[in-house]
């Protein structure tokens, strides 16, 4: 490979740390879409506190169309802006670095990063004047300015003229053979990303189009159950990127901090591919409760050919640990069932905020998020404050935990700066993980008390919830405050390293902490086939840790799962 | 590592404990997926999505029939803002939603069964019954009907929960239950 080449030709260089190759063209936009993620996310964490604090009703802060306007403001930074711009870095990263490879054009990258930097302004600041309380949606018949949905439009091609950048340099790669064999695991994740991004922003271009004309006063206006089908074609499916984004986060940092490797390829490759086919209509998750499509649209499109998506994240769930634990015993940590977790690199920021990311995500975000999306459950949940309080834990405690623990790695190789204050970046992702909990915790039971999300105010409705609904949103609001002193402690620390960090150029970065191999380890872990094996057969993986920790969470589905359908059973008999 | 290019024989059964937990997720999912058709026949909730195409103002028409013949003297409430008690029989009773309030209060009888039609005169509004927790969507252009069953008297709050406005937070309708 050219990684050893000592002279490495012009567009590249060689990483001090890793000895992996680092494009330059793709080492620019990484960051420049990094640091612009980074901007968006401390706009989306400005609207975030001032929101949980105004549901907090001892607090509440904002008057009421600035909550309606802080919330559409806070939902589209958070979960388009932020997220889109920071999974186009990755996948700039994924198809160079990982496969030696150059990215395929500059201009390409600038019309991608252009456009979606003019479209989010576009929409931040027509919100901010005020000519868009439409909330995230923007159900028809509401109706925003036109720039509102022209910027949405905008930033939707600005991303698949990224995702074509990110083919295109695979296409180039594979042309010029900059690598062997298949491509790596966490290549291929990001490409089901960028396939289901396709499908994805192409829903998103069939439903802002024609409402883009119909705010334009050019067409009649499109109908809103339609509306609502393809918009959540676009919102439900791209937390599927996110998915396979934040997944591919997971196996990347393992692999960096413990040197794990998955234990099959087969299995991790074929969730990744159930992730493409099986989530298309995930769509109907919000239409559960609608008129329009019936039972049986409904019931099909909730499990889709058996909850093959679901599968998915129940394979990675395991697998990701599963990997780490034998990596970790491999090291020589083999005390027990858990030694191998207790000598984790918990002090590695990165390794700490992917393994809270994935709790985070796995006991609440997915629990939740296929009860709440049971056909019949959703009747108790549907527009409730449960239904944030599930996303929270996935979009948030999941995704941005895992993009902000692999931060503490783009920063040292990419921006070639040492991280500052390294003591505060150790106890971020805790400080992150424990706000979002008690955020998504607050929602979740105020929501299961029936307090709807965006609300502004319950009073106004009588005391329709009782006392113990306050309580909760009080829990939001304390957990709002906590996950946002983490998170403006994430920029502190980032913008701090940027500025001032000690540039580790020509040496490898300050290491964050990874467990050292025992002297007691016998080398029985991956890839050291014990010579009794039969040829072609795999050593036995001891991954009893994680088969108990798997075990754990499926009891804990099943209770909260059955425990749901006793609340339903409960209600007034409906059909 | 999962950043390098796997082996060339890569592609293997799993096994092991990864195989155990792969089948017993394959089971979970299973479970998962027949439950809701178990539901849709045995169990007493369901949101079937029965629903008509209307208009706003066919519907508008509709539910002020439906109010003048089981409550004389209420027709035209609707138009002025005025919510009016209708007490109404079993069978389809009527629901409209407009910025920022419920039409009418239905009062009904606790064991019966109604066709309970709901759409918007304007926006897309949640209908969201307390403190029971039922939630549906009502949707401009659409005649839902829910086919319900009250079970215990009261008066039990409905919460709009789907954003209408900037009034939204206010509006509060209710039925009540004899």
């Amino acid at each position: 490979m050219n990684a050893s080449n000592p002279n490495p030709p012009l567009w590249k260089r060689i990483c001090d740390t890793t000895g992996l190759p680092v494009c330059r063209d793709a080492e620019f936009f990484i960051k420049l879409n990094a640091v612009c993620a980074v901007v968006f996310l401390l706009v989306g964490g400005l609207a975030a506190i001032a929101l949980a604090l105004t549901r907090w009703q001892a607090v509440h802060l904002l008057p009421v169309e600035w909550f309606y306007r802080t919330l559409t403001l806070h939902g589209l930074n958070m979960l388009i802006f932020w997220i889109l711009f920071f999974e186009v870095a990755i996948l700039y990263f994924a198809c160079t670095t990982l496969l030696n490879a150059r990215l395929f054009s500059r201009k390409v990258a600038w019309a991608s990063f252009g456009m979606m930097l003019v479209g989010s302004l576009m929409v931040d600041g027509i919100i901010l004047v005020g000519q868009a309380d439409v909330m995230m949606t923007s159900y028809l018949p509401l109706l925003a300015h036109p720039l509102f949905y022209l910027g949405i439009i905008l930033v939707a091609v600005g991303t698949l003229t990224g995702v074509f950048n990110f083919f295109a340099t695979l296409w180039q790669a594979k042309k010029q053979r900059t690598y062997e064999g298949s491509v790596s695991l966490v290549v291929f994740g990001a490409t089901a990303a960028a396939i289901i991004a396709v499908v994805t922003l192409l829903h998103g271009a069939v439903v802002m189009i024609p409402t883009f004309l119909h705010s334009l006063g050019l067409i009649a206006q499109p109908d809103p159950a339609w509306y609502r089908l393809i918009w959540w074609g676009l919102g439900h499916q791209s937390q599927q990127v996110n998915v396979c984004a934040m997944v591919s986060c997971w196996y990347l940092i393992g692999s960096i901090t413990t040197g794990a490797k998955p234990l099959n390829e087969t299995v991790c490759r074929g969730a990744f591919v159930l992730y493409i086919l099986f989530i298309n209509i995930a769509s109907a998750h919000h239409l559960l409760v609608d008129p329009g499509v019936g039972s049986s649209w409904k019931i099909w499109n909730t499990s889709y050919a058996m909850y093959l998506a679901v599968l998915a994240s129940m394979i990675h769930g395991f697998t990701v640990p599963a990997s780490i634990e034998v990596a970790m015993r491999a090291k020589g940590y083999t005390k027990g069932l858990f030694g191998w977790l207790t000598n984790a690199p918990w002090r590695n920021p990165a390794f700490a905020g992917s393994f809270l990311s994935m709790c985070i995500f796995g006991f609440i975000g997915g629990i939740t998020g296929v009860t709440l999306g049971t056909q019949q459950i959703n009747i108790i949940a549907h527009n409730t404050l449960r239904i944030t309080g599930h996303f929270h834990s996935t979009v948030v405690g999941g995704t941005s935990l895992a993009f902000m623990a692999l931060t503490y790695y783009v920063v040292p190789l990419l921006f070639r700066k040492d991280f500052v204050f390294r003591p505060l970046a150790r106890i971020q992702p805790y400080l992150f993980a424990g706000g979002i909990v008690l955020v998504s915790l607050g929602m979740s039971f105020a929501g299961s008390l029936g307090v709807a999300r965006r609300s502004w105010d319950i009073e106004a409705t009588g005391s329709v919830h009782g006392p113990s609904a306050h309580l909760f949103l009080a829990v939001l609001g304390l957990g709002g405050i906590v996950a946002f002193a983490a998170l403006l402690l994430f920029i502190l620390l980032t913008v701090g390293t940027l500025l001032f960090g000690e540039s580790n150029v020509g040496r490898p970065m300050a290491d964050w902490g990874t467990p050292k191999t025992l002297s007691t380890a016998t080398g029985h872990g991956h890839g050291a086939a014990a010579p009794a094996l039969a040829p072609g057969a795999e050593p036995a993986h001891d991954t009893r840790g994680t088969l108990v920790l798997a075990l754990v969470f499926l009891a804990c589905f099943a209770v909260y799962y059955f425990a749901n359908w006793k609340a339903l059973a409960d209600v007034w008999p409906v059909r | 590592m999962s950043i390098h290019s796997p082996d060339a024989d890569w592609f293997k059964a799993p096994t092991g404990h990864e195989r155990l937990w792969i089948g017993l997720a394959v089971g979970w999912c299973v479970v998962l997926s027949l439950m809701m058709p178990y539901w849709h026949f045995k169990g007493r909730q369901n949101s079937s999505g029965e629903s008509y195409r209307t208009t706003p103002d066919q519907f508008k028409a509709r539910v002020e029939r439906f109010s003048e013949a089981n409550a004389p003297g209420t027709k035209g409430n609707f138009e002025e803002g005025i919510n009016s008690e209708v007490p109404a029989p079993p069978g389809d009773i009527y629901l409209i939603a407009k910025q920022y309030f419920w039409y009418p209060i239905l009062k009904l009888r606790a064991g019966e069964t109604y066709r309970l039609h709901m759409s918007s005169a304007d926006f897309q509004h949640g209908f969201s019954l307390q403190p029971m927790n039922m939630n549906f969507q009502v949707i401009p252009g659409y005649d839902h009907v829910l086919t319900l069953t009250p079970t215990a008297p009261g008066i039990y709050p409905i919460v709009c929960n789907e954003f209408c406005g900037v009034g939204h937070h206010t509006m509060v309708g209710k039925i009540i239950v004899e």
